[in-house]
């Protein structure tokens, strides 16, 4: 059993906030970068080229990508094999104070939905612990814009809709986000499970590289075709009109009830920030 | 080519600002999202002055990220615009004539702005550090207890926007991803 104070986990944390927020993972650049090269439609590659010098300054001047630096969701995958004594929550807290103070990034999040009084600090994290077998602790942090999250949705279909329902619900969702969400998006869809299975499955996937296909060759094609549908509803960048409204499609699916077919999709704007550290 | 809008926007030239035009926007503004929206139209409401003069005023739906030291503000993007349609005809009628964000709008915002001539221009959502490059002025009007919410005048130069709907209620969101599709025919 290997033994380790939660608080290892606060300047991490702080650290990767910092990152997430100003540098763009490569392989988002990469595919927007693929993007530009293929996009047919003058607008919308005036708009790529902005969105490619923006990330460029931003990493240049460790400014933030975007203004909105999200509510910050960190997913803990501890190993089983680790003890880890003091308060997780508490430690995974200053983390985020601490990152967010000392990368001037934006306090985003109130106390209260209803009576809605700003924390200050960017606390509490949305955190999400998962049990998986060894003795090492992966961290990684995702600032959740709101602008996408808000354009986000939730089917619990019925089995006889089948993948047809469920693509043209993913479609549905996407067109009728429009310019909100700041396109190009990456979209993350869970399949499966139940109601809050579903959604965590989505938010999950968006962490997932846009390298990476499903390791599932069913689903893997599946995202395939869903981006080329996508990409043909000429949303565009900013929704001003184009062929490029997507920049991956990512599907994580489970088991589910005889009775049921929940799919969710959560959309993450062009600003698809994650970053991960193993402790 | 880009036109150059020299600010305050007054309703006449509001008028000749037509959807899908890409402007540079020069002068001062000012910020407000939700949580100042909703205070600034509860002082409408009671038929009470505004902290700062709303006629030809152009509103940029902002929370700008601290500024590090040295620097004017911190990363500056547009904010989804809907969650102000609810405030923006008050707005309007009050004398704004300019708004900048990013997404849709509903229609009794659109109606308000052909009635009393009005602009909404869309900045590029998720580009803050490149748009705070414009931004050479900042400072705290009112609401400091909102934080990133606060409202904030700016004095901008050159702040690259699109017009999305116009007086007339022409729409870009529309005619552009129709143009778009109708090409690839």
């Amino acid at each position: 059993m290997r033994e380790l104070s939660a608080d290892a986990l606060t300047g991490v944390i702080a650290r990767l906030c910092v990152e997430a927020n100003c540098v763009l993972p490569c392989d988002v650049k990469a595919r927007i970068e693929e993007a530009r090269k293929t996009e047919p439609w003058e607008t919308a590659q005036g708009i790529l080229d902005r969105i490619i010098e923006n990330y460029g300054i931003a990493e240049a001047n460790a400014v933030p990508i975007c203004q909105d630096t999200g509510v910050c969701c960190v997913f803990l995958k501890i190993g089983q094999d680790v003890h880890l004594t003091g308060d997780i929550r508490a430690a995974v807290d200053e983390g985020v104070r601490r990152g967010y103070a000392e990368g001037y990034l934006r306090k985003s999040v109130v106390k209260d939905p209803l009576r809605r009084v700003n924390t200050g600090d960017n606390t509490p994290a949305m955190l999400y612990t998962e049990l998986v077998p060894g003795d090492r602790i992966e961290i990684t942090v995702a600032p959740k814009g709101f602008g996408s999250e808000n354009m986000s949705r939730l089917a619990m279909l019925k089995p006889s809709d089948g993948v047809e329902g469920v693509k043209a619900f993913i479609r549905k969702t996407v067109e009728e986000a429009g310019p909100n969400p700041c396109p190009p998006v990456v979209v993350g869809v869970g399949i499966g499970g139940t109601f809050d299975k579903a959604a965590y499955l989505a938010k999950k996937a968006l962490m997932r590289s846009t390298d990476e296909r499903n390791a599932d060759p069913y689903y893997a094609a599946l995202e395939a075709e869903l981006l080329e549908s996508i990409n043909a509803l000429g949303v565009g960048p900013q929704g001003f009109g184009g062929r490029t409204t997507a920049l991956a499609v990512n599907i994580e699916w489970m088991p589910t009830h005889i009775a049921g077919l929940p799919v969710a999709v959560n959309i993450n704007c062009h600003v698809t920030r994650h970053k991960t550290a193993v402790l | 080519m880009d036109r150059r809008i020299q600010l305050p926007i007054t309703r006449e030239t509001a008028r000749t600002i037509k959807s899908g035009e890409s402007c540079l926007l020069s002068g001062v503004i000012y910020t407000a999202r939700d949580a100042a929206h909703k205070r600034l139209c509860e002082l409408l409401r009671e038929g009470r002055p505004l902290p700062f003069d709303v006629k030809d005023a152009t509103i940029y739906y902002v929370g700008p990220t601290p500024a590090k030291p040295g620097r004017v503000i911190g990363s500056a993007g547009p904010t989804t615009s809907y969650r102000m349609d609810a405030y923006s005809p008050a707005m309007i009628e009050a004398g704004e004539t300019g708004m900048i964000g990013k997404g849709k709008r509903g229609p009794e915002v659109v109606e308000a702005m052909k009635r009393f001539g009005a602009v909404y221009f869309a900045a590029i959502g998720g580009a803050g550090a490149l748009l705070s490059s414009c931004i050479k002025e900042a400072e705290i009007v009112c609401y400091e207890d909102l934080g990133a919410e606060a409202v904030r005048r700016l004095r901008v130069e050159d702040l690259p926007v699109v017009c999305v709907i116009d007086s007339e209620g022409n729409n870009l969101y529309e005619s552009g991803r129709n143009a778009y599709l109708a090409s690839q025919k």
